[in-house]
């Protein structure tokens, strides 16, 4: 048995204390330990981005981040991405241009594009290229999601 | 022909539910919150978890299998061999070729061995290395050419007369050597078509469920619940009737969850013998293994043409090499073929194809299963034919086309197109006549056209039941509940199934509950494969709805004293009597005055196409057509592609929803940059996966993927729902083939193996 360790963090707001084995990923602490489903395992090796959640308010992908690591961070995944609730702004643009498929790529493209629009709310192109760059959406060949990111990032333009 | 920007605005102006609009689909608010409920997601009491051990041999004996050490380890409950589950299945009848784990012998690396259980993943992933198998190495069949060679063993000894030929198709119709000896010219080509996986971003998935009646329920990540409820009844001995079977969300398919898996076998198997819940999902990696894409594909073609420009003949001769076992393949060896002979028109066709075993991961059907290559040989040989002769390539297509209600000469019959329309849109917005030939050196611009179907005829398995079937309930809540056997992959068919019956009642989506693919709770339908369902569901779901109507109708026609012909169902109500009626009241009414309401709808194809005898497989109730328009740039010092933008226009029938229509579009264009550029399912020499892993690859992220227009181009197909055709998988089929031609224009050469990596394109260029 691995040894265990006693983690603390910030889940969306709510203070967590768990004991788990120090070799956990933050994506298997996330998805089995708090039951959070929301974030999903596409590769486990840090190759398609659908595992994407805000660590500190800066992407990262779970399933390459052991959980020990993020001891007294604040985590934020697609169920806290509103604080109260209701939709961020992505997620909208996201619903109305059906910028989602299947959907198993979508919270991970979600978390990607909040923590951009927060770091800067009207990204250039280059700047929503590269933040979408890690994350790998097989159904919908970016275009839609592109459009509902660009439409958040500059309200009024045509995308 | 409607425009489809004025079809939009008349739509949204009527208030109609068609045309999306911004609207979102109706179970798009759980996908962009995390709410979606896939296999991996779902938890149970006392549930445990099985991992596979795989074959390090392309092909091997078994001589023994040692699972002591496993059974042994603490948290180890049971070790599944091929001996436990020895019933053989398969996609197709005539080819029930593959066990849940290898029996006898291993067929390639990667294949399914032993299976364990145990009450953790990483407790059953340690026990499968400590199980030992003994393999006595067989000599391996890598290549199509190894496949067709007498000298080599059989990958497959059950059929009657074994052999590495898993399926032959010769089929000759008119005189194919006289239209060529009255051609003006004729030419021959060989075109080399790579492998290529669907890479799913959900791995395969499964959760079986034992109950206290014997009875069992299988969750699977599956795009043919139905054909999978049959396979896992037979298989295990079970009647049909103690099998459910549910697709809960999944994370895509592309054709690639169309079989069953070893997760959905073993983990049904070992529940039932543990009973408790058993899950089992693939890592990446066994994605790989699991593999079912497109075969890749040698071929040979030979065309006839008069110097006018007028298609005389084909002469199609294609090798498959289908991996080590059967899957759809026999049902590829037909597509191979069959639609050569639109949306041209081809009067003299001799067609002949192999689908080979070889021991490699089993080829099945990827997006434009089996249609995708033949394609890009025909449109790459048909511009070479316009430059030999110094014809215009876009008018020749156009002077060649098949028009509504043609039946081409294997008989398959066209109710409607409006290629020529599609055509000349691509060919205006692109602007491809001026840039032809006339971009700056290493820039390029191609075009290419195709053809798909909507649905099959005829269902996997021969049966004369209906292949779609929607149920509908009502009550004085006023919400209808959609039941369908249908199976969403995320192409939008839960919204499409409540477009039509809310459109019918004249109610919005949103008030309708889709129920999807399970089979204890929902009427059968045959699954999401050759982009049957929008065409099939759909009619059935109109069906329903018109049931359900009337039914309303009659009630409120009693009450209110007016003729039933002047209800109107428009914006949750019923206009027609003296005072409008709310959709609520409505259904109260209805529901006082015959009981409990309910419908039933369901969709056989019609028996069409006066030479079916001649080509079971290929016939549709409709055909979808596509013009794409590639321009490329070429780095000519590093070879390296980049595809600027893509136009693509779609006769899609009839416009249901913009959004979903074009995102399914836009997908498909983007497969095909992948299939043109980067993706190959590539096997070293001893058969090993060169690439098992999304990095290695290579998925086209956001960087390698162009800018694409669609342009939703509608024919109203008369059998169609509302005139409503495919939009799913047909549309990748001009994909490639555009990029080949763009790629000609870019670099005066044509490449006729993709994918176009940059050291291909860098040989083509200095002549190597
Ligand atoms: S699951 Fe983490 S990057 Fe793929
Ligand atoms: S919506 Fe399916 S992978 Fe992105």
């Amino acid at each position: 048995m691995p040894t265990e360790i006693t983690l603390r963090l910030q889940i969306n707001g709510e203070q967590v204390r768990r004991i788990i084995p120090a070799n956990r990923s933050l994506l298997d602490f996330i998805r089995e330990d708090l039951r959070l489903t929301g974030s999903k395992h596409g590769c486990d090796v840090g190759d398609c981005g659908a595992c994407t959640v805000l660590v500190d308010g800066a992407p990262q992908l779970a399933c390459i981040t052991l959980a020990a690591e993020c001891e007294g961070a604040a985590i934020r995944t697609i169920e806290g991405v509103t604080d109260g609730g209701g939709l961020h702004p992505i997620q909208e643009a996201l619903h109305r241009h059906v910028g989602a498929q299947c959907g198993y790529c979508t919270p991970g493209i979600v978390m990607a594009m909040t923590s951009l629009l927060e770091a800067d709310p009207h990204p250039s192109d280059s700047a929503i290229n590269e933040a979408l760059g890690s994350n790998i959406c097989r159904c919908t060949g970016y275009t839609k999601i592109l459009a509902a990111v660009r439409e958040v990032a500059r309200p009024g333009s045509p995308s | 022909m409607t425009d489809d920007r004025d079809f939009h605005v008349r739509a949204v102006a009527e208030g109609g539910v068609l045309g999306g609009g911004g609207r979102g689909k109706v179970d798009g608010l759980a996908k962009i919150t995390g709410r979606s409920v896939f296999v991996d997601d779902l938890v149970l009491p006392r549930m445990v978890y099985a991992k596979v051990l795989r074959s390090p041999h392309a092909h091997a004996k078994i001589l023994s299998i040692d699972a002591s050490e496993a059974l042994a380890m603490p948290g180890v409950l049971k070790v599944m061999t091929g001996e436990d589950c020895t019933a053989r299945y398969g996609a197709i009848p005539v080819a029930q070729d593959e066990t849940a784990l290898a029996l006898g012998k291993v067929r390639y690396i990667g294949e399914p061995v032993v299976c364990v259980a145990a009450v953790d993943e990483e407790t059953a992933r340690d026990a499968c290395r400590r199980v030992r198998v003994v393999y006595e190495p067989l000599d391996a069949i890598l290549s199509i050419d190894d496949a067709l060679s007498a000298d080599k063993p059989f990958i497959h000894e059950w059929a009657r007369k074994p052999s590495n030929i898993l399926r032959k198709v010769d089929q000759e119709y008119g005189d194919v050597d006289a239209a060529f000896a009255a051609s003006d010219l004729v030419l021959e080509g060989t075109y080399d078509y790579p492998g290529s996986t669907h890479v799913p971003l959900e791995t395969h998935a499964a959760l079986a469920v034992p109950h206290a009646d014997g009875r069992l329920t299988l969750w699977s990540s599956t795009q043919n619940p139905h054909y999978m409820h049959r396979t896992i009844a037979r298989v295990l001995g079970m009647r049909p009737g103690d099998v459910r079977v549910i697709k809960p969300d999944i994370g895509a398919g592309y054709g690639g969850k169309c079989d069953t898996f070893c997760t959905d076998v073993c983990s049904a198997w070992l529940a039932r013998a543990l009973d408790r819940p058993v899950k089992f999902v693939f890592e990446r990696e066994e994605v790989f293994y699991a593999h079912r894409g497109r075969h890749r594909t040698k071929m040979w073609l030979k065309m006839g043409m008069t110097k006018e420009g007028r298609v005389t003949g084909i002469d199609f001769k294609a090798w498959a090499e289908g991996g080590a076992y059967a899957s759809y393949g026999v049902v590829t060896s037909f597509y191979l073929g069959v639609f050569m002979t639109m949306p041209y028109k081809v009067e003299n066709y001799r067609f002949q194809s192999h689908r080979v075993y070889t021991n490699h991961p089993p080829c099945g059907p990827k997006r434009g299963h089996g249609a995708i290559q033949p394609r890009f040989a025909l449109e790459l040989h048909l511009d070479r034919m316009c430059e030999a002769l110094g014809l215009d390539p876009v008018q020749v297509r156009l002077d060649n086309l098949i028009e509504a209600g043609h039946e081409t000469v294997n008989g398959l019959l066209v109710p409607s197109i409006a290629l020529s329309e599609c055509i000349e849109r691509v060919v205006q917005a692109s602007d491809y006549r001026a840039k032809k030939g006339s971009l700056p050196p290493g820039r390029g611009i191609g075009l290419a056209c195709s053809a798909y179907m909507c649905g099959a005829l005829h269902a996997v398995y021969d049966n004369d039941l209906p292949h779609s079937g929607v149920q509908l309930k009502c009550d004085r809540s006023g919400r209808v509940t959609i039941f369908s056997g249908t199976a969403d992959c995320g192409q939008g068919s839960n919204h499409m199934l409540a477009v039509f019956v809310a459109e019918r009642l004249g109610i919005d989506p949103t008030d309708c509950t889709v129920v999807e693919a399970d089979t204890d709770l929902t009427p059968v339908d045959l699954g999401s494969y050759s982009s049957r369902v929008t065409f099939m569901a759909g009619n059935a779901a109109l069906q329903a709805a018109d049931r359900l109507r009337s039914q309303i109708a009659s009630a409120l026609a009693a009450k209110f004293k007016v003729p039933v012909e002047s209800l109107v169902f428009a914006g949750r109500e019923v206009r027609g009597a003296w005072r409008p009626i709310p959709w609520l009241e409505a259904v109260d009414i209805a529901e006082g005055h015959h009981g409990t309401l309910g419908s039933v709808g369901s969709y056989k194809p019609p028996k069409i196409g006066s030479r079916l005898k001649r080509t079971s497989v290929g016939p549709s109730p409709a055909y979808s057509f596509t013009a794409q328009v590639a321009e490329v740039t070429v780095d000519q010092v590093s070879g390296v592609v980049t595809v600027d933008k893509m136009w693509a226009a779609h006769d899609l029938g009839r416009v249901l929803h913009r959004e979903i229509a074009e995102g399914q579009i836009e997908g498909c264009v983007y497969m095909g940059v992948g299939e043109a550029l980067l993706e190959e399912q590539a096997y070293r020499k001893d058969g090993v996966h060169m690439t098992p892993s999304i990095l290695e690859y290579r998925i086209p992220t956001v960087y390698d993927t162009p800018e694409i227009q669609v342009l939703l181009v509608e024919s109203h197909d008369p059998g169609g729902p509302f005139g409503a055709k495919e939009a799913g998988e047909g549309p990748q089929l001009s994909t490639v083939p555009a990029i080949g031609n763009a790629l000609h224009d870019a670099i005066g050469r044509w490449l006729t193996n993709p994918p176009y990596t940059p050291e291909k394109v860098w040989k083509a260029i200095k002549g190597r």
